[in-house]
């Protein structure tokens, strides 16, 4: 048995600290590609002490139907982006998951999907989910990559529903399924 | 310009009654088929309390967020309170809404109320509110409800495979969408 649930091969996740984490979900707020990549909503800016408060209404609200970490680096403990579990449906067995790496210098590299790898064992062997599901722009290759090497595969395409610099493009659904989880990790 | 956006040849939409309304839709909580059909969340039985309190809790959202518009589906015959249907969800700067409806009983099916609310709602959606794309949500045993949105031109864009269980088995969520430049503006008229 893994005991060691939250340390993957580059991050660990750990819990949210609103006092000291939100001043870096503030800065990284003010990054539009970053924003772009991970939410729909019209960007806006909000200050640190709001950002704060969002964070804490977010863990209270919704702490039954949903898991919000952050992913720190294991080689130096840095803050560099949050992972969460949201709107798990417990009756049917699956839930959505969010994942965003605010510093730009940990893109690419694995990070995003090592961080995945974590919250996929989390949810299927401890929270002993039946799927996990994701949305994710079509603009945004790189995460439909990372999604695709953490073991989701496409569902389908809501055709043309964002509207990016007057151009539409689709929202991706994408799907692991339980089954196809542990065939992947070797688990009888 | 066609003026009249709620009227129906069978039904009409009006504004939903918190008190009349509740005592009706609370009977159809009871019918576990029919809310298995339309939502995921478990069945529960409602009290017309409980249901005027969801009315309550639905305006004050709808006022909050500005992102909804709900209806009660009328029967022009007699007036009574046949279903809901509601724009929801409406992510304003992309253009996009989401679209559900219920006929509660099911003597009232069948009869092309649901159609027709249908067409009304689409034509509110592109004409009124001016949207680019309506999606629509069902599951993969709610057949009707497939064939239903088909003809009304939706197409299948999404299987979130064995997303539900219902008795058992596992079932997809399939979601539907229909552009604006799909949707029949001529079938909008009554």
């Amino acid at each position: 048995m893994n005991n060691d649930l939250f340390t993957g091969q580059l991050v660990r996740l750990a819990a949210i600290n609103p006092e000291a984490d939100a001043a870096w979900f503030a800065r990284w707020d003010r990054d539009t590609e970053y924003i772009r990549l991970l939410d729909g909503a019209p960007f806006r800016l909000i200050p640190v002490k709001k950002v704060k408060e969002e964070i804490e209404k977010e863990i209270e609200e919704n702490a039954a139907n949903a898991c919000l970490f952050v992913v720190r680096t294991l080689a130096d403990d840095r803050l560099i982006g949050f992972v969460e579990l949201e709107g798990i449906r417990w009756p049917h067995g699956d839930t959505f998951v969010g994942i965003g790496l605010g510093d730009r210098d940990y893109w690419g590299k694995g990070y995003g999907t090592d961080a995945m790898k974590i919250v996929l064992r989390y949810a299927f062997t401890e929270l002993n989910l039946q799927r996990v599901s994701l949305d994710v722009f079509g603009y945004n290759e790189r995460a439909l990559r990372s999604y695709q090497k953490a073991g989701f595969v496409i569902e389908g395409r809501q055709r043309q529903l964002l509207l990016r610099n007057g151009q539409r493009f689709d929202c991706i659904y994408m799907g692991v399924l339980r089954n196809e989880w542990l065939a992947m990790n070797n688990f009888q | 310009m066609n003026e009249q956006l709620f009227e129906g040849e069978h039904i009409y939409l009006t504004a939903i009654d918190p008190d009349k309304d509740a005592e009706i839709e609370a009977k159809w909580t009871h019918d576990p088929e029919y809310l298995r059909l339309l939502s995921a969340d478990p069945v529960r039985p409602l009290s017309p309390g409980q249901v005027k309190k969801k009315y309550e809790d639905m305006d004050k959202d709808a006022e909050k967020y500005r992102n909804t518009f709900n209806f009660a589906i009328r029967a022009r015959a007699d007036d009574r309170f046949i279903g809901f249907i509601r724009l929801f969800d409406i992510y304003w700067t992309h253009g996009g809404g989401k679209v559900q409806l219920g006929i509660g009983d099911p003597n009232d099916r069948q009869r092309g109320y649901g159609r027709e609310a249908l067409r009304l709602i689409l034509r509110y959606a592109f004409d009124e509110v001016n949207l680019y794309r309506v999606s629509a949500m069902t599951f993969e045993y709610n057949t009707a409800a497939i064939r239903f949105l088909a003809q009304a031109g939706f197409t299948i864009e999404v299987r979130r495979r064995q997303a539900i269980n219902r008795d058992g088995r596992r079932w997809d969520v399939i979601l539907m969408g229909l552009l604006r430049e799909e949707w029949k503006r001529d079938e909008g008229a009554p």
